[in-house]
């Protein structure tokens, strides 16, 4: 049996050990702070320049504090050329109302697809899986083109029609709901509750972190969707915060860096704030997605 | 238990039997999953028909009189410039955001994952442009990267070095969006890297240490790595497929150019269907686009999947 | 094979002291069991000897040296893990190879694809697996080699554990629990395997259990813990015959050992439920004590029934639990006693206590395990025996 004088190395000494411990603790953080400045740099930039003067924006020589506070005219210039307020206002209306569709269809949907035998079950569990392959970009031109011919194009409806049917939804309540006790069902049965009492009443109470997580998931994509709300609508009053971001940037081409900066934090702002309030909520919703 | 169930519903007093639940409980699955049926027929199933219909024709919107062209559309894609620069721009997108962003968010995330105090400080910060307006963000990096204006170049410059035109020049512009892309996707990657790291037991990291894994090197080839499989597929299947699907960038930072240098697939799908109203032929680029994102999606889960879990 | 010896060890976990000056010395060879309920800080202990924890106070030596500084796996230790700890994505020969691979191939070999390119990767693979094939037939799993863990079984897992543990021949061998996992008949098979591998091996064992049965039968010393500390270390037999404490002499034996309040007569003797024992201690009177007598000891008999010098006690029997080869009586204690004692009998008891006249409880003063107000035991030099108790107390069967 080999003894403990058989190592080729001397043992750590508690002055190199601790050493060993600052230098790894210091190369960890310099990544770490390295990453995080590249991370910050828009959003640091983005608040300092939308308080700068346009006189300073443009000077050669530049220099992260402003000397001159300008604040007020940039906020001001912003809200006022555009309704940015309203951008927002059409962004919250637009993500709430796909969200309270998107949870009443799915709830059903993945209840029945979990707990419930019905013909076409299987065949309808397929087309969920077979949807969540297929991205918003793709039935986005016959979609249009039906829109159109309805007449329904720039209004809300255009926005958010084509998202009422989230089969992520279906498919993560399912997960959810398929774990959940069939005695309790049964019981709720016996008591002469009906299916759809025992959906609402009972099973979504418990599923309530899943549907919490969903909906920072689905807010989040919704309000900084573009691809869609650009093409249904080309009316400023019902723009998206994306969308009207856009529209201001092309009224500012290349001038007014202070306005743009300035708008650009009032629409990212909603977001970012709710973000540090509902951290918990919003990363679960992320790590979501990952557990299939 | 469904034997001797008394009926709930409306139905009239007759023996009870087990065809009564059974009966209930069809229709009332068929009424629940009826809205969301309705749904997907109507947002998914009947577009997916029409696009393929469209994609043989050479409709365009308010066109009077449609040809049948059965694949021509698609012949023209293959060998369309315009379409293939699109397809090979997109390509070279994602080869750099792939590795970029899935490396950058497991290294952040190993490095996070025994931080006690510092973690949640940067998770945050990681994290916020996953949760910021792209569009908007987009604006400020154009603003970043200006020429003459932009702190980057204005750094370059006092160090000595020329200014780079970032988003002019039609070698740049690939990377630069590259990176922006990066910038945008590494919090969510590290956020799902975090978690699947959380699920290795710490008991394997000790059984490791006692049997000679010295290095923090050692540990991760050894055991961090190969648990990591599952957590890393789904996320390179995420982002290759997110990173495929670029486009508000695009849209709003370089319009596809310098010269089409940076026109991506989604964007040369847009021009096509909504500014020169091609509906057949964006039909038929639309379903090339469709195709490779489920031959993302397929391949790399059946490949993969079978080699990672244990 | 190696001693160790653990002088002073202490650990806090911020202000939750879990160790205290823990002092002990194993020997080379030795089989050294630490029991205790959970939360006692036996795992802690166990881990600090290992090297994954680090102690806040005192020193541990390995065969002499000090290992303080010593990351873990160069302490020549191998752990057995309650959970087993096997690598989830390697075979069973890739667990079992995993220390020497570490050991003897350098980083750049190790590498997945780059390492093949090494030629002197293939020699040495090629001892280890020469290794790894000995260590397996020993443990009878050879022909699992192929296997991942989540395609065997909890007993094929553990000496699968074993075998990762044994092939790199350490110094000592550290067990944390590693039988809690498996269900009872395993358990005590396992129980003789591994006595018989430490046996074979010679090597030191230090290994960790809340099962008293555990650490009774396979071990040559056992140190009982609680709360942080050693309370006694001695071979089984001393623990069993000569409690230090009365929460020695509770944890150790089943059933649980019987516990009476007493306290020293006006004369000097142990006054039980107001009689006098023949047993003379060195305390005032009116010291507060507690008897123990183990259920072994006490012998229940038809009411009236007596015995030249063995002590009375009468009770109604409450229940009886039929074990087959014996019987576990419960029996409620009339006056002037009090409060309620378990003895055994072997065989059937019969009608014993069924009519209303009770039972009668003997036991001999020798059996008796006198402890004092603080729980320690009083040494049995100042026991004073009368003449004729000394003898074993005789069962009817």
């Amino acid at each position: 049996m080999p003894r403990l004088d058989g190592s080729a190395t001397a043992p750590l000494t508690p002055l190199s050990a601790t050493a060993r411990r600052i230098v790894t603790l210091f190369v960890v953080h310099a990544i770490l702070i390295t990453g995080a400045v590249f991370i910050l740099l828009p959003f640091v930039w983005m608040l300092v320049t939308s308080i700068k003067s346009p006189a300073e924006i443009f000077a050669v020589d530049f220099s992260l504090w402003p000397k001159h506070f300008s604040a007020v005219q940039n906020y001001g210039f912003a809200l006022g050329k555009f309704p940015l307020l309203r951008f927002a206002l059409n962004g919250a209306v637009v993500c709430a109302g796909i969200l309270v569709v998107q949870v009443l269809v799915a709830v059903p949907c993945a209840y029945a697809l979990a707990k419930l035998r019905f013909p076409g079950r299987g065949t309808l569990l397929a087309l969920v899986l077979l949807g969540l392959c297929i991205p918003i970009q793709v039935p986005a031109l016959p979609l249009y083109m039906g829109l159109a011919r309805l007449g329904l194009l720039n209004t809300y409806f255009a926005i958010m029609m084509p998202f009422f049917l989230s089969v992520f939804a279906i498919f993560l309540f399912r997960q959810f709901f398929k774990s959940y006790p069939d005695e309790i069902i049964q019981a709720a049965r016996l008591d002469g509750m009906s299916e759809f009492e025992i959906v609402w009443r009972i099973v979504v109470p418990s599923a309530w972190p899943a549907i919490a997580a969903f909906s920072v998931f689905s807010l989040v994509a919704h309000w900084n969707d573009l691809y869609w709300p650009l093409i249904v609508i080309s009316d400023t009053k019902l723009a998206t915060p994306p969308l009207g971001m856009m529209f201001f940037a092309d009224a500012e081409t290349g001038s007014n860096y202070g306005a743009l900066t300035a708008a650009a934090t009032v629409l990212t702002a909603p977001l970012v704030i709710a973000f540090l309030i509902a951290r918990r909520r919003f990363i679960e919703g992320i790590t979501m997605t990952g557990i299939k | 238990m469904t034997s001797a169930v008394a009926s709930p519903i409306d139905v009239p007093l007759a023996p009870v039997r087990r065809n009564r639940q059974r009966m209930i409980e069809r229709l009332a699955g068929c009424g629940f999953a009826f809205p969301a049926f309705l749904l997907l027929l109507l947002t998914n199933l009947v577009p997916l028909a029409v696009l393929l219909y469209l994609s043989f024709t050479d409709y365009e919107l308010g066109a009077l009189k449609t040809n049948f062209l059965g694949l021509a559309n698609f012949q023209k894609a293959f060998v369309d410039p315009v379409f293939r620069r699109s397809l090979y721009n997109t390509f070279v997108y994602v080869a750099i955001v792939l590795p970029g962003a899935v490396g950058l968010g497991l290294l952040i995330a190993v490095l996070l994952h025994r931080r006690k105090r510092t973690r949640s400080f940067y998770e945050i910060v990681y994290f916020l442009p996953v949760t910021s307006t792209l569009i908007a963000m987009a604006t400020v990096w154009q603003y970043i990267l200006h020429p003459r204006l932009g702190p980057v170049n204005g750094v370059l410059r006092a160090l000595g070095f020329d200014a780079i035109p970032f988003l002019s020049e039609p070698a740049y512009v690939l990377p630069t969006l590259a990176a922006i892309g990066i910038w945008q996707l590494v919090g969510f990657n590290m956020v799902l890297f975090l978690a699947g790291l959380s699920a290795i037991p710490r008991e394997l990291y000790e059984a490791a240490e006692i049997d000679g894994c010295r290095s923090g090197i050692d540990r991760f080839l050894t055991i961090t790595w190969p648990l990591l499989g599952p957590t890393t597929m789904f996320v390179i299947v995420t982002t290759s497929i997110t990173a495929f699907k670029v486009f508000d960038t695009v849209a709003v930072m370089t319009r596809g150019g310098p010269m089409g240098s940076s026109e991506v697939l989604l964007y040369d799908i847009y021009l096509e269907g909504y500014q020169y109203f091609h509906m057949g032929y964006a039909a038929a680029l639309t379903l090339v686009f469709l195709a490779f994102v489920l031959l993302f999606s397929i391949l790399q889960t059946f490949v993969l999947e079978r080699r990672v879990h244990y | 094979m190696a001693s160790v010896t653990l002088e002073s060890v202490s650990k806090s976990f911020g202000n939750v002291r879990v160790l205290s000056d823990i002092d002990f010395h194993v020997a080379d060879g030795e089989f050294l069991t630490l029991v205790g309920a959970s939360g006692c800080g036996k795992s802690t202990l166990i881990r600090i000897i290992a090297g994954l924890e680090p102690q806040s106070a005192g020193s541990v030596r390995i065969d002499g040296r000090p290992v303080d500084h010593l990351r873990a796996h160069e302490r020549h230790v191998a752990m057995v893990f309650q959970s087993y700890a096997l690598y989830p994505h390697m075979r069973v020969f890739g667990n079992i190879a995993l220390p020497l691979v570490m050991t003897r191939l350098n980083l750049f070999e190790r590498l997945p694809l780059l390492g093949l390119l090494s030629p002197r990767r293939r020699r040495v693979m090629a001892g280890i697996a020469s290794e790894v094939d000995a260590v397996a037939r020993q443990l009878q799993i050879d022909a699992l080699l192929d296997r991942r863990p989540s395609q065997l079984s909890g007993g094929q897992r553990q000496r699968v554990a074993l075998g990762r543990a044994m092939v790199r021949q350490p110094a000592v061998f550290l067990m944390d629990e590693p039988l809690s996992n498996l269900d009872a008949k395993l358990r005590v098979h396992m129980r003789t395997e591994l006595a018989e591998l430490h046996a074979r091996l010679g090597t030191t064992f230090i290994y960790v259990t809340h099962d008293q049965v555990e650490a009774m039968t396979m071990s040559d010393r056992v140190a009982m813990m609680d709360g942080g500390s050693i309370l006694q270390l001695g071979a089984p037999s001393e623990l069993y015959a000569r409690p230090a404490s009365v929460r020695v002499a509770q944890f150790i034996g089943t059933p649980a050992i019987n516990l009476f309040p007493a306290r020293t007569g006006p004369s000097g003797a142990v006054e039980l439920f107001g009689a006098e024992l023949p047993i003379r201690i060195a305390r005032a009177p009116g010291h507060a004590l507690t008897i123990g007598i183990r259920p072994q000891a006490i012998m229940a008999a038809p009411a009236g029934t007596s015995r030249p010098g063995c002590q009375v006690l009468h009770g109604r029997l409450r229940r009886s639990e039929n074990l087959g080869a014996e019987h576990i009586l419960h029996v409620d204690l009339a006056p002037p006693a009090s409060g309620s004692l378990v003895c055994t009998t072997a065989g059937d008891p019969g009608t014993l206590g069924a009519d209303s006249r009770g039972v009668a409880l003997l036991f001999a003063p020798a059996s008796c395990h006198v402890f004092d107000e603080q729980g320690e035991r009083i040494d049995d030099a100042k026991k004073m025996e009368a003449a004729g108790a000394g003898e074993p107390l005789m069962r009817t069967s």
